[in-house]
């Protein structure tokens, strides 16, 4: 039964363009005055199902409802839903105040209402002083807040943006970031958010759906895909930088289960699983290079010997790659610490915020 | 913000929210085939096909009939009894008021004025094209902009001076004479057209061939003509094209003896006293057309890139 | 590591360059290999020019002739009929040549945009009459307009009897006749040049023009056209260069006639240069056509190129 407080449900959606299959029979439920991020490389599906939910993109089967409708076969206009793109799309030949009244013109909307709503967005985004510019005469940063003005007249309950930063310097895009955050924080519409960049979808999230080839990987909130990946491939792309992968094997060791790679022995003391761990498994180990301690961090949790090999000193932090057990992985530790190239130091990991995947399944244990 | 709490009744989401399909529409929305919109854009484009290939079918439609049944049906009707008679006698036999050889002299006429015109225009548009893209020296834009400034003057304002000095150097009136009139034609189109296409070749092919020690020529034949049978090609197409289909040139710069296609096929047609042969005309007027029509099917998309370099300009 | 003492000799002197600077030799490959380029540009283009601009002031016959007349072959020429007809016909012909042109190029171009099938076959369908000299194209057309066995005659075949269409044979309206015919011929380049504007349009202008709910014909009129207005003044510009050349056309089809109903400048400028024995009229109406293409093109290069030099 579909959960009244719903704002955009997704049921058993597919896409195939000839013999490519873009999404595959894919659920989603996205509730009321959410940000859900759709996180994922290219090609991963997230901008077709945004396209999908648009009404851009026609999909091969299943369904889509806005607020409760089924909108599978609505044009984009009576969707209920404004959308904001990559490249701004703002018509060029026209002003800023043509800009966000031309749809509402042509829906033959009465003067002063059009008057009165582009008052209100381009009050919220602050772009009044520039309601008689062209888009030629405008940074790329207020080029995105007339993109996003030219949604928000349109009194929506959804919003959609398909990477709408990814135009934009690092400097900008921080702070354009920043400002889709209040927005929403003031608007509490939903909004539905594509992006590549893992920062944007951490910082911006409510929920976060991670996609790989057509399939939702995870749907989670940041913190908990941050900290219990789902599988190797959530693991391995979210956090930077990324976590360490260790493969090996369980096994039993005086009545206790370890993680055993190379010949060194792991305690998995600490390490929370409904699943059972069978000796023998093959397994892949997965730790983040802030949650292993070295030398004098270390509280009495097991700990092993490992080389320092590189140095990446990076002002507030310094990565430390170490071999250790036939592996190289990755430590983070405080800037001021530094060691040298080939120094001996006393690792320990922290099994509470560790993962273990299945060798062949990558699924979390 | 909504609270994080209440959106996650448990960890794993997915699992929980897979519920059944609902009734109602889903998948893709049913389209006619024939809507509206398809019959207007198929409709208005069969009809302009339909324009531009009447003509057509009535060159070959004629030229297949016998005179009779020319003068008995319309320009339309399918010849009902198929004859190649026509062909023959435009190609052997049309008289042009001199001469009743039909128009393969004129054929060969135009094979002569071809081959060498668009050999040497091209040849020489491309070393242009090439020195002034690698080669700048001063004084070198202002004189192609003085080119390209005369692509746009109307020939005619400067075909007099141009007969003035063949005649003095003596080859008015002969195939050399033309050879060089096409070359000069051909220069700013084809100059332009090489120059932006060595311009846009890596820099960097160019300065290690120099450090290695290369020159002028040696860079020209060993380093970009290889790399430019693209370039080639269109040009190529450009100047087949342009040069068959000529008659200006053709007809202020030749004797009679050596007119080309277009000029012989003109006099054919127009200046024929007495019974005008329709089917011979029309057969005679494919023939003269047959061969940039060959080159333009076979040529395809390059045919198009060709004119499309051609045309923009600047 | 062991590091060398710094020499205390001073460094030689470079020798002197040898006397004066040889420019001119700097460079020679490319200069030789471009002396065509500027013996056409110098000569013939330029020098071509301005002595017929200069002879049109002469009283020249069958030779150039150096007297000069001051404006008299100007006032002939205006005193012309058959010169004002070639100008009325070029007027007529240009103008209606450039309007449907550019609207049909566009909307068979628009067409063609919408992902339909069989596209490679309707271009090279609208494109192939491009690939033909205007002679041809001139004497088929000829041929389907033919009073006879052409238009007017199957239409009077079906029966309306009193139907006449015969162009060629009406001096009135001889200039549409050859307006179909270099219609027909043109119009797949402007097709072509729309296309390929219209494909360079970002497709995020068109999803969100839907996304706003704007109707297709719309966003083409008040979206799109406007922003290919380059690509509308391109074609504008070869379009207008291709009217003031018009001459194997109608040499074809009508041979200016009937009488000189269909004269074209480029006509009278072959006929009186080469024909009637009189270089001084040709000279003058070469520089009227001259002057004509000026006027087109001189606002056009200075909106183009002219603003862009300063800053």
């Amino acid at each position: 039964m579909t959960d009244l407080s719903n704002s955009v449900s997704i049921r058993d959606l597919s896409l195939h363009f000839g013999a490519v299959t873009v999404l595959q029979n894919l659920d989603l439920d996205i509730k009321d005055g959410e940000f859900l991020v759709l996180l994922g490389s290219s090609g991963c599906g997230k901008s077709t199902l945004l396209n999908c939910i648009a009404g851009l993109l026609e999909p091969t089967d299943g369904q889509i409802f806005i607020k409760d409708k089924n909108v599978t076969w609505e044009e984009p206009k009576d969707r209920g839903i404004g959308m904001v793109f990559q490249s701004y799309a703002l018509y060029p030949q026209m002003t800023v105040e043509k800009n966000l009244s031309f749809g509402l013109r042509v829906a033959g909307m009465p003067k002063d209402e059009i008057a009165k709503r582009i008052a209100r967005a381009s009050n919220i985004l602050q772009i009044e002083p520039l309601l008689q510019r062209k888009p030629a005469a405008l940074s790329g940063g207020q080029r995105q807040r007339v993109a996003i003005g030219r949604a928000l007249v349109r009194d929506v309950d959804v919003f959609l943006f398909d990477e709408p930063l990814s135009n934009l310097d690092a400097k900008l895009r921080s702070e354009l970031r920043v400002e889709i955050k209040r927005l929403h924080q003031s608007l509490k519409n939903t909004m539905i958010y594509v992006t590549h960049d893992q920062i944007e979808a951490l910082t911006l999230a409510d929920r976060i759906a991670i996609m790989k080839s057509g399939v939702i990987q995870q749907l989670d909130d940041p913190i908990t895909i941050y900290n219990r990946p789902r599988n190797k491939f959530v693991a391995g792309f979210i956090g930077s930088p990324s976590m360490n992968f260790l493969t090996g094997e369980l096994a039993d060791e005086g009545g206790r289960t370890v993680f055993r790679t190379h010949g060194t022995s792991f305690s998995l003391a600490g390490y929370e699983t409904t699943e059972a761990l069978t000796p023998g498994r093959k397994v892949v180990l997965g730790v983040r290079p802030e949650h292993i301690k070295v030398d004098s961090d270390l509280t009495g949790e097991e700990a092993h010997d490992a080389i320092v090999d590189i140095e990446e000193p990076m002002g507030a932090d310094n990565l430390i790659w170490l071999k250790l057990a036939g592996h190289t992985i990755s430590v983070r530790i405080g800037g001021a610490r530094r060691y040298a190239v080939g120094a001996k130091v006393r690792l320990g990991f922290d099994m509470t915020m560790a993962s273990l995947f299945d060798a062949e399944t990558e699924e979390r244990i | 913000m909504a609270n994080v709490s209440t959106l996650n009744a448990t960890g794993a989401a997915i699992d929980a929210v897979r519920t059944e399909i609902a009734a109602g529409p889903r998948g893709k929305k049913p389209k006619k085939v024939l809507s509206r919109r398809n019959i207007m854009i198929y409709g208005i484009l069969g009809l302009a096909a339909l324009y531009y290939l009447l003509p057509l079918y009535v060159m070959v439609v004629t030229s297949l009939k016998g005179m009779p049944e020319v003068r008995l049906g319309n320009i339309f009707s399918p010849p009902m009894e198929i004859t190649f008679e026509p062909w023959v006698k435009a190609w052997a036999e049309a008289c042009t008021g001199l001469n009743c050889d039909g128009l393969s002299r004129g054929f060969w006429n135009s094979v002569r004025i071809l081959v060498p015109s668009v050999i040497v225009s091209i040849a020489v548009a491309s070393v242009s094209g090439y020195a002034l893209a690698n080669w700048r020296f001063k004084g070198s834009e202002l004189f192609f902009s003085v080119l390209i400034i005369g692509a746009f003057i109307p020939y005619q304002v400067m075909i007099y001076p141009l007969v003035i000095i063949l005649r003095e150097i003596g080859i008015y009136g002969s195939l050399t004479g033309l050879v060089i009139v096409h070359t000069i034609f051909g220069m700013p189109i084809l100059t332009l057209l090489f120059r932006n296409y060595f311009a846009g070749l890596p820099e960097e092919l160019f300065k290690a061939a120099r450090i290695d020690g290369a020159g002028f020529w040696q860079i020209y034949g060993r380093i970009m003509l290889p790399m430019s049978l693209p370039i080639f090609v269109v040009a190529i197409i450009i100047q087949v094209t342009g040069i068959w289909n000529d008659f200006l040139f053709g007809v202020v710069f030749t004797r009679p003896d050596t007119y080309p296609m277009t000029v012989q096929l003109n006099n054919i047609v127009n200046s024929v006293q007495g019974v005008k042969e329709y089917n011979v005309n029309m057969a005679a007027t494919l023939l003269t057309g047959a061969v940039p029509l060959i080159v333009y099917f076979v040529s395809g998309r390059l045919f198009v890139r060709g004119i499309a370099a051609g045309a923009v300009k600047g | 590591m062991s590091r060398t003492v710094p020499s205390a000799t001073p460094p030689r002197p470079l020798p002197k360059s040898s006397g004066r600077p040889n420019q001119l030799f700097r460079n020679l490959n490319s200069k030789i290999a471009l002396t065509p380029m500027i013996l056409v540009a110098a000569v013939v283009f330029f020098g071509g020019t301005i002595w017929t601009v200069i002879y049109s002031f002469t009283n020249s016959r069958l030779l150039p002739r150096a007297s000069f007349v001051g404006f008299d072959q100007y006032e002939r020429l205006w005193a012309s009929s058959r010169w004002i007809i070639s100008i009325q016909n070029l007027l007529i012909y240009g103008i209606l040549s450039l309007i449907f042109s550019l609207v049909v190029g566009f909307v068979l171009a628009a067409l063609m945009d919408q992902k339909i099938r069989f596209e490679s076959a309707f271009r090279t369908i609208f494109l192939y009459p491009f690939a033909l000299s205007f002679i041809v194209t001139g004497l088929v057309w000829q041929w389907i307009l033919n009073p006879e066995f052409g238009v007017q005659g199957i239409v009077r075949s079906l029966g309306w009897t009193s139907f006449t269409f015969d162009p060629l044979y009406n001096p009135d309206i001889v200039i549409y006749g050859i307006l179909i015919a270099g219609l027909w011929q043109g119009t797949g380049l402007v097709m072509c040049l729309m296309l390929a504007g219209l494909r360079g349009i970002d497709e995020d202008i068109w999803k969100a023009a839907r996304v706003d709910g704007i109707p297709m014909w719309r966003t083409y009129l008040f979206v799109v056209i406007p922003m290919m207005r380059p690509v509308f003044i391109t074609t504008l510009v070869l379009i207008g260069s291709g009217i003031v050349k018009l001459y194997d056309l109608v040499v074809a089809q009508t041979s200016g006639g009937p009488g000189n109903a269909s004269e074209v400048p480029a006509k009278y400028v072959y006929d009186y240069m080469f024909q009637a024995q009189n270089l001084g009229q040709g000279f003058a109406a070469s520089t009227m056509m001259l002057l004509t293409v000026a006027i087109i093109i001189i606002p056009w290069a200075y909106l183009e190129f002219g603003g862009k030099k300063r800053g």
